[in-house]
């Protein structure tokens, strides 16, 4: 079907049930949508990271300082292989290849399941929500931060901080792909018992350098 | 029981392990979403007015909101396609994959590819059309149907799928809900570097920016737009949203009401195809429109129903759907508002639905949990009085003659004598009474005593001494 016969038909259907007092496009103060669970207006970056990291655990989100702590947390969990998006070679490649973890900077699909963790940068997070932004300017391999069992997100000075959902949105800007991650990949759809690593990450964690 | 309604008959033919299931399910679920509800607002309720008056005024203005949302899909490299029915939307589909040369297809879910019988028509036409959603995945695998918009295998237990696991060839038996998860990722991850096409659904559209919005717990919307070089996105032209600022609310207001999340895992937005120096993702992108008997609604009494956000919550709050399950709604959209919505849709074929807008005791729970308020009650009624002028038989099923009784309510001098004679009732054997409706009624009610009659004269002796006391 043409878009004009398509909006036509719409047209005129509207036209039928015009109202005679149209329903007017309400503004609304982003303060009515923001939960109280969001940070005060005037926080300072230390509450505000404070309040991410209580929402981010809440929704079984780990936060992790330092590249000592990553390497204990990826040795534990016996995933001694995995991909590092390329620009974080300057900070990570070293350290975590001193400690026997091999990298890739590439996702061989033939091979996806080899990959036991993937560190990517965050664009954002999201203190309101405990969300991790990530878009196509942060991430160059969509399945690095989708496909591995951990999800590493770096954190540092260049992320921006919003502090409400509100703010996030309003900052989506021309980026073709952002997703908001809120935890791992989850799913109750057997009896509603929560298993968490459906599709995507079992574990998120947020590394902040 | 005998009943002559089909709804009240699949209720009372399922199994009591179905019924256990989907009551405990929806309860929870309830429990949640005020729970969040009330964690998060002080008045939770003046969003979901707020909402409601936004989608109002989205439908009334939609074709200069689809034109601008078009527009600017276009502008950001996406191709976009109109559907007039879900014939087309299906052809579209086969097209796009034909001209690319793609077989195969992976699905995130989608309740208008439900409506249209996507997968049906693909693997009809040579295709392979595989749903990633954990739930989906399973009622394929069953050639089943959702029972819920939001859980869709609520009406299946972990025996149920271990066996259906088994036979599909994904392992030995094992019920272990973990080892079943864990079997469906490695099973469809396959499946999604397979696949050429990515097919997903739209939660939302701004018009002002064409963002598609997407939200998934599991992340199958995200592994279908990653590995392959096609998306299409199928969407109902009432998921638009005027402004990109209406998605927070409209985000907050789905996670609470559908799962009781303060925010879904995953929440995608959407704006083109993939970024040029991007590794993975499509790098064509096609939306298609779909009407498939929506602009019919939104020119008629049943519009408000097009500002529903697919959340399930009058599902979960629906006494009558607690006790019956989604499946005795025979349609792809249950509850009450499968109950207003599928006799739509269903065109030509409205009588066959027409019983289900009688399928509700219109306590009025689905209007006040619903996050964009629409007025479901009322919205039934009017189906039940189109049914009623339209001579619908099957609507009406069940229901005992009142042509007598609506005689005696609108004559005042009749109502007034019957009352004088209702003590009579106490001594009727009310199952004894040929009707069936009555008798249904009665095999597990009784009547109390009859107390009324008396307020004409008490209204008069105290209307007699307040005139008295104001002299």
């Amino acid at each position: 079907m043409d878009q004009q016969c398509f909006l036509d038909n719409i047209r005129a259907a509207v036209a039928r049930n015009a109202k005679p007092s149209p329903t007017p496009l309400p503004e609304w103060d982003p303060a009515m949508v923001t939960s109280q669970l969001a940070p005060d207006t005037d926080s300072d970056s230390a509450s505000l990271w404070e309040t991410f990291c209580q929402r981010f655990r809440a929704v079984n989100g780990q936060t992790i300082e330092g590249i000592g702590p990553l390497i204990a947390l990826l040795l534990n969990a016996d995933a001694k292989h995995g991909y590092l998006a390329p620009e974080l070679n300057g900070p990570l490649a070293g350290p975590l290849q001193n400690a026997g973890i091999t990298l890739e900077s590439a996702i061989d699909t033939t091979r996806i399941d080899d990959y036991a963790f993937g560190i990517t940068r965050a664009a954002g997070i999201i203190a309101e929500t405990g969300s991790v932004v990530i878009n196509e300017s942060s991430t160059p391999s969509r399945l690095g931060a989708l496909a591995p069992w951990i999800h590493v997100t770096l954190i540092d000075a260049n992320t921006k901080v919003f502090a409400t959902l509100v703010d996030a949105i309003k900052d989506l800007g021309d980026e073709p792909y952002v997703v908001f991650a809120t935890g791992p990949s989850k799913t109750a759809d057997v009896e509603g018992i929560l298993i968490e690593g459906v599709h995507g990450p079992g574990m998120q964690i947020c590394l902040r350098l | 029981m005998k009943t002559s309604q089909p709804i009240d008959a699949f209720g009372r033919d399922l199994s009591q392990e179905v019924k256990e299931s989907v009551y405990s399910s929806s309860k929870a679920k309830y429990d949640k979403r005020i729970g969040a509800l009330n964690a998060g607002y002080i008045a939770p309720d003046s969003l979901r007015k707020l909402a409601g008056q936004i989608k109002q005024h989205t439908l009334e203005n939609l074709p200069s909101y689809l034109e601008s949302a078009i527009g600017k899909l276009e502008a950001n490299g996406a191709k976009v396609h109109y559907a007039k029915d879900g014939e087309e939307a299906n052809a579209t589909i086969l097209g796009i994959m034909n001209a690319a040369g793609a077989t195969k297809l992976i699905k995130s879910k989608s309740m208008v590819s439900e409506e249209i019988h996507l997968n049906a028509f693909l693997e009809n036409n040579g295709c392979e059309s595989v749903e990633s959603d954990l739930g989906e995945f399973i009622v394929q695998l069953d050639h089943d149907m959702p029972s819920h918009i939001v859980t869709p295998i609520v009406h299946k237990n972990r025996q149920q799928i271990a066996t259906t696991f088994e036979k599909m060839g994904l392992g030995d038996y094992n019920d272990d809900p973990t080892t079943i998860t864990r079997r469906a990722r490695t099973y469809l991850r396959k499946k999604y570097l397979e696949a050429e096409v990515g097919l997903t659904g739209a939660n939302f559209v701004s018009a002002e920016s064409g963002r598609i919005v997407l939200v998934t717990n599991e992340g199958n919307a995200r592994f279908s737009i990653c590995a392959n070089r096609i998306h299409i996105v199928l969407v109902g032209i009432e998921k638009l949203v005027p402004r990109d600022k209406d998605l927070a609310l409209f985000l907050n207001l789905l996670a609470r009401s559908a799962t009781g999340q303060q925010l879904t895992v995953y929440t995608q937005f959407i704006n083109g195809p993939k970024a040029p120096d991007q590794i993975d993702g499509p790098g064509e992108m096609h939306v298609v429109f779909l009407d498939n008997g929506r602009s019919e609604i939104l020119a008629g009494e049943f519009q408000s129903i097009l500002r529903c956000i697919r959340c399930g919550a009058c599902l979960n709050v629906c006494p009558v759907y607690r006790q019956t399950s989604g499946h005795a709604y025979r349609a792809v959209y249950p509850g009450p508002v499968g109950a207003v919505l599928s006799p739509l849709l269903a065109g030509k074929r409205y009588p066959e639905f027409a019983d289900l807008p009688k399928a509700s005791s219109l306590c009025g729970a689905c209007n006040e949990v619903c996050p964009v308020d629409i007025p479901l009650p009322e919205l039934l009624l009017r189906h039940r009085n189109k049914s009623k002028l339209e001579h619908i038989q099957k609507a009406s099923a069940g229901t005992p003659p009142l042509g007598g009784w609506a005689v005696l309510c609108s004559t005042p001098s009749m109502w007034k004598s019957t009352l004088t004679l209702g003590k009579v009732m106490d001594y009727v054997p009310m199952k004894l009474v040929p009707v069936p409706a009555v008798q249904a009624w009665t095999q597990t009610r009784t009547l109390p005593p009859f107390r009324g009659g008396k307020f004409r004269g008490w209204y008069k002796e105290h209307r007699k001494h307040d005139s008295g006391n104001n002299q």
